[in-house]
């Protein structure tokens, strides 16, 4: 998994190394420092040299100066190979996910992708710059600390040897029992924020029914385990600061005692045994930073599995080695036909469709919910791929296309439909990337929606909110018939796309796509019988079977699911 | 309506006083004794850190020295000096360990406290609040804000506080040792924060800019994510990739620059720290040579390991703030949620149970499900009025935002048992009708009456309890089906919710799910279909037995079959009840007793269905379909 995460470093890769070794050294300038200090005392005040005093004072200010730019270098580094690390990751997320087909999207939900790219990016991108900074940053100083103090005193340096094991034990300790405790309070936070979220959607329905009090005390309910969990949790942690300061404190006792023998049996000079107190600090504040980030890295991890999990997702269709590249007509073939959306289980959701449409057919598809019709539609321009048989456009397999030329040639409108925020024309060029002012006019006269852009006060430039919510329902569905209508398509598909739009306006829609579009197939999928049963032919689907093709007329007279639908449908419009 | 949470470009913002100090409030006075032992326990063991960099000087000028001159070594008096530096830090840790454990206490009941507040509070709000403010901008609150806050209650705080008593103590000390390096030493601390002020005004500048391009990108994933499909059918991938690239890149840039400042605030900080702490060994060493101003060899080793202890706190508080004015700005949208006008109620008519005695209505404890509304009158009488279930609109004037009429002298009356529809386009005031019945919005001019009451005068709760609502997005709550439809009559038996369940056609598919009425739902009944959905709702209305109901008819696209279920359901439901029905269908409301047409505010037709196709008017042409209906 690291492994995957880590190819998308690319060309950040001269700034992660670069980082972690300016930080080297950077920290061994930082070490050297104590060093330094012990030389001034031992040699120079002590000795009553000055030009000591200024010979190491200098030198020491050039290692800080050193670890300044060194500093500066590896924080520029890192800030840049882990923004351009997460820039990385995004851009082949996005990538991985236009890649997806209908059955890789069907996988996740808009706001789990959007989880996974922005806030789970966000974490690793922090883990990254922590890792190539702190992570070296640590352990180094730890190791440079730990060398320094065997070299001034292996004796004193086995009391630093006993600390470290003693507050990495504990810290061990501390953070493997914490761990799960937090992961537990996490889960139950977020229930607690669902259940909020839930309030706030469902306000009027609390309002009507006048539960505010039992809502609100359903939530002290919850919040008060929620604080009980987080206060278990905190307590494990408790621990941390007074055990790191038990630790310190010890060292320096021990140091103090055995350091004040060892001075005066001269096998130890005062300006080492400070030196060794300064190390203590930075032995063990890196061992709690260590521990810290441990941490931090463990509760990124669930954001990289989340993660690569869409990297490594495989979209389930590909182009074919050399691909057909012309889809000759609208002529539609299904042979054979099964389909079902769980591969390896036995739910089927068509079985052994047969039904052949000729180019420039008008065919109605009519069944309850559920009995696939959407399904069926999806599999002509290869939303999805059969399980067997074939689907043919064109006469040719559906699998035999350039993806693009097939999915530029049959137009689905779906059921549900998206306009994007932009202008209305901006929405048209969908279907159409160089459509003049006057292809444009013409699709919307053709789907009627012409006349209510015309009353827009900005006409074709009216801006469309995100997600079409400044135009109504019918509106809407008109915009994307007429944006599906600009790519000429071979093969029109109209997903329930009218279901908003009144019954006189759905029929002149109707008409001008006999009139004006002879030569394309037209499929149109309605629950309403008054938008189909002009069509050449009607098919009648039922659990993913075809139970009935014909005229309305013979459907009418032999098919019991359309008699039903019909009987219904009339009885309230008479 | 929806809004798009503002930017959370707070880096560059300053310190909103005024909010803290609220804050502060808020905590201390909730936990004023803890809140002393946090304070004197985070004293005592500051006081102890100080004390151990002060016992250096101690160590070396006060036993090594002495001993390094004797000829006969003596440890015993050291012995005696280490035992007490023991004591000194013994107490240190457990003061620390005392404080840590108090802050949990502190800073998670505050959290809890503050959730609680916020949330009773939201339950008061009127309807208007959740009309006009972005459904994610409220959960974000308690999701971010809160968060934040808790960093700054359990960290920012005492992390703060312990600074300060550091850098007091320490500065105090510095200036017992040596004034002159106590000098030098605080003329690196203004460089510092020259320095500081520098870095910080740069990275955030960088950090609103990186805030604002997230939202930017975020709102472009969303989209396009929503529209996945659309963006395949289309096959406009490639487009598509190169537009995000570009904000990508864009949001890369300000990235870096953001982490490129912060992240050299590390090494300066720290290096300043050194240079100080070097010009000090310098200097010191300098006096301690020509011995001026009396300072020792191990004076200055002292100060020196103060000089560290001074720079470690100020960098500390210096990192501090800015979390600190993050969640200032937090809190402000905390305390806004808190401070906004909670839903007004001058309601004295109530609703009571009742019972006929001698041919007159006479209030009693029990439940008789026949109620009546008890109204108060000035001199102090009470009527009983019986709940029918009459309602009328008399002359209502209505606007959402002043000078945007939405509604304009509406006269409409209901009688008890009748079934009244609005229909007309989009935006025509349909559901702000509805909006008024049950005061979710009041009526700006005119009134509304309610057997004979003005709804202003009725409670609200009691009011809502007699008016049953069936919306047209359905709103299931996380828990059984069962739950669900006793949503508003918590006591009810399983045979009553049987029935309920029977009159709305919802038992047939309840019964065949796995486990029955004790089906578990989650995320608004997603497990189950649209139609099932709505026929729990309906069930749950059913079992609220309201005089008055309000529907919302469905626009979804439900199969006819399943359509039919739902619309036996609700033709059951209205059965001997005074309807509103906003229609969308306009077969399902040819049986009504009135039909409002709706157009732009205003009732333009009225009368039943055979009246107003007679009419040949607007009803007419929607009916027969000329104009569309959304």
């Amino acid at each position: 998994m690291i492994k995957r995460l880590l190819q998308e470093v690319k060309q950040y890769k001269k700034a992660s190394i670069a980082a972690p070794l300016f930080m080297v050294g950077e920290v061994v300038m930082e070490m050297m420092l104590p060093f330094l200090m012990s030389f001034i005392i031992d040699y120079g005040v002590n000795k009553g040299d000055m030009a000591a005093v200024a010979k190491y004072g200098g030198l020491m200010l050039v290692c800080a100066f050193i670890s300044l730019i060194c500093g500066t270098m590896s924080g520029w580094n890192a800030a840049y190979a882990s923004s351009g690390f997460v820039k990385n990751l995004r851009e082949s997320m996005f990538t991985a996910i236009q890649k997806f087909s209908f059955s890789n999207i069907d996988k996740y939900s808009t706001s789990g992708l959007v989880t996974r790219m922005m806030t789970d990016a966000s974490n690793v991108q922090h883990a990254y710059q922590m890792i190539i900074r702190m992570c070296v940053r640590s352990p180094l100083t730890l190791i440079v600390s730990f060398c320094m103090t065997v070299y001034i005193s292996p004796k004193m340096a086995m009391i630093f040897l006993g600390a470290m094991l003693f507050l990495g034990i504990i810290l061990a300790i501390i953070t493997t029992k914490a761990h799960p405790q937090f992961e537990k309070t996490f889960r139950k936070y977020d229930d607690l924020n669902a259940s909020v979220q839930e309030n706030v959607t469902n306000i009027r329905v609390v309002k009507s029914f006048v539960k505010e009090e039992e809502e609100t005390n359903k939530f002290y309910t919850a919040a008060k385990n929620l604080r009980a969990m987080f206060t278990k949790a905190e307590n494990i942690i408790v621990f941390n600061s007074p055990v790191m300061q038990l630790s310190m404190y010890g060292c320096m006792l021990l140091l103090s005692w055995m350091g004040a023998k060892m001075v005066v049996g001269s096998q130890l000079s005062t300006g080492e045994l400070m030196s060794l107190f300064t190390y203590t600090m930075s032995i063990l504040s890196s061992l709690m930073m260590l521990s810290m980030i441990f941490v931090m890295l463990s509760m990124s991890m669930a954001s990289a599995q989340r993660i690569v999990e869409i990297l490594n997702e495989e979209p389930s269709i590909v182009n074919p080695e050399d691909p057909c590249m012309e889809v000759k007509d609208g002529s539609i073939v299904f042979e054979n036909v099964h389909f079902g959306y769980a591969k390896g289980e036995d739910k089927e959701v068509l079985t052994d469709v047969n039904v052949s449409i000729e180019s420039g057919e008008t065919i109605g598809i009519l069944g309850p919910t559920g009995s696939s019709k959407t399904t069926m539609m999806s599999l002509i321009p290869r939303l999805y791929d059969v399980d067997s048989g074939c689907v043919k456009v064109g006469g040719v397999d559906v699998r035999e296309y350039d993806l693009k030329t097939l999915r530029d040639a049959v137009a689905m409108v779906l059921q549900k439909n998206v306009l994007f925020s932009g202008t209305i024309k901006d929405n048209l060029r969908w279907g159409n990337e160089d459509a003049s002012d006057e292809e444009m006019i013409e699709a919307c006269k053709l789907a009627c929606a012409h006349d209510f852009i015309s009353s827009f006060p900005n006409q074709y430039d009216t801006f469309i909110e995100q997600g079409g919510t400044n135009v109504s329902g019918g509106q809407k569905q008109r915009l994307c018939i007429a944006r599906a209508l600009l790519k000429k398509p071979k093969v029109l598909i109209l997903d329930d796309s009218t279901s908003a739009v009144d019954t006189r306006t759905d029929k002149m829609i109707r008409e001008s796509f006999k009139n004006y579009l002879p030569e394309t197939t037209k499929i149109i999928i309605s629950q309403r019988i008054s938008s189909i049963e002009d069509a050449d032919r009607i098919i009648v689907l039922d659990d993913g079977k075809i139970t009935g093709i014909g005229t309305h007329e013979e459907l009418l007279k032999d098919n019991a699911i359309y008699q039903e639908v019909y009987q219904t449908q009339k009885k309230g419009d008479e | 309506m929806a809004r798009h949470p503002k930017g959370v470009g707070t880096n560059g913002k300053k310190l909103d006083v005024k909010v803290l100090l609220r804050l502060m409030k808020y905590v201390l006075t909730r936990y004023r004794f803890r809140y002393l032992i946090v304070f004197i326990c985070i004293a005592i063991s500051a006081v102890a850190s100080v004390t151990s960099s002060m016992f250096m000087k101690t160590l070396i000028d006060g036993y090594i020295e002495p001993l390094l001159l004797s000829d006969v070594p003596d440890f015993a008096p050291l012995l005696k000096a280490l035992m007490v530096m023991a004591c000194i830090y013994g107490v240190g840790v457990i003061s620390n360990f005392v404080y840590q454990k108090t802050l949990i206490v502190i800073s998670q009941g505050t959290l809890f406290d503050l959730r609680n507040d916020l949330f009773s509070h939201m339950e008061t709000l009127p309807i208007q609040y959740f009309d006009t403010h972005a459904h994610g901008d409220i959960m974000s609150i308690y999701t971010n804000d809160i968060d934040t806050l808790r960093q700054v209650v359990s960290q920012s705080i005492p992390q703060f506080l312990s600074s300060m008593i550091t850098i007091i103590s320490v500065f105090c000390s510095m200036v017992v040792l040596s004034i002159p390096l106590t000098l030098v030493t605080l003329s690196m601390v203004v460089v510092m924060q020259f320095a500081l002020r520098f870095i910080m005004s740069r990275s955030g500048k960088y950090f609103a800019a990186q805030q604002q391009r997230l939202g930017k990108e975020n709102g472009f994933i969303e989209e396009m994510m929503e529209g996945a499909k659309v963006v395949k059918v289309f096959t406009r991938e490639e487009k598509t990739m190169q537009e995000f690239k570009q904000i990508n890149d864009d949001l890369c840039d300000a990235a870096y620059k953001a982490n490129k400042y912060a992240n050299i605030m590390g090494p300066v900080n720290g290096n300043l720290g050194n240079i100080s702490y070097v010009l000090c060994a310098f200097i010191g060493g300098l006096l301690a040579l020509n011995n001026i101003g009396s300072l020792t060899l191990g004076t200055l080793a002292s100060f020196l390991a103060l000089n560290r202890s001074f720079y470690m706190p100020i960098n500390q508080i210096s990192q501090q703030l800015n979390s600190v004015i993050m969640a200032m700005a937090g809190a402000e949208r905390i305390f806004a949620v808190i401070d906004a006008e909670p839903e007004v109620d001058n309601g004295r008519v109530t609703l009571v149970n009742v019972k006929e005695e001698n041919g007159k209505l006479v209030e009693c404890e029990e439940v008789t499900n026949h109620w009546a509304w008890k109204h108060p009158h000035d001199d102090g009488s009470e009527t009983l009025v019986e709940l029918k279930g009459d309602v009328r609109f008399h002359q209502v004037d209505f606007s959402y935002v002043e000078g945007k009429q939405v509604l304009f002298d509406i006269d409409l009356y209901a009688e008890p048992g009748q079934k009244l529809a609005f229909v007309g386009a989009t935006g025509a005031g349909k559901t702000t009708m509805t909006n008024l019945i049950n005061r979710f919005y009041d009526v700006q001019d005119g009134m509304i009456t309610y057997d004979g009451i003005d709804v202003k005068l009725i409670k609200k709760d009691d009011l809502r309890r007699s008016l049953g609502m069936v919306l047209q997005d359905t709103h299931l709550f996380t828990g059984t089906i069962e739950e669900n439809i006793k949503y508003g009559k918590p006591d009810a038996t399983h045979e009553e919710v049987v029935a309920a369940a029977k009159l709305a056609n919802a038992h047939s598919f309840i019964r065949h799910l796995e486990n029955g009425y004790d089906t578990m739902l989650t995320r608004d009944g997603s497990s189950l279909s649209q139609g099932q959905r709505q026929l729990l709702s309906i069930a749950r209305a059913a079992l609220a037995n309201p005089p008055v109901l309000i529907l919302d008819e469905a626009t979804s696209s439900i199969d006819s079959r399943t359509e039919k279920l739902v619309q036996e359901g609700m033709d059951k439901l209205m059965h001997g009840r005074t309807t509103f029905v906003i229609a969308h269908r306009l077969s399902t409301i040819k049986n009504s007793n009135a039909i409002m047409v709706m157009d732009k505010g205003r009732i333009i037709e009225r009368g039943n269905h055979d009246a107003l196709i007679e009419k040949k008017g607007t009803y007419y042409q929607l009916y027969t379909g000329v104009i569309e209906n959304s």
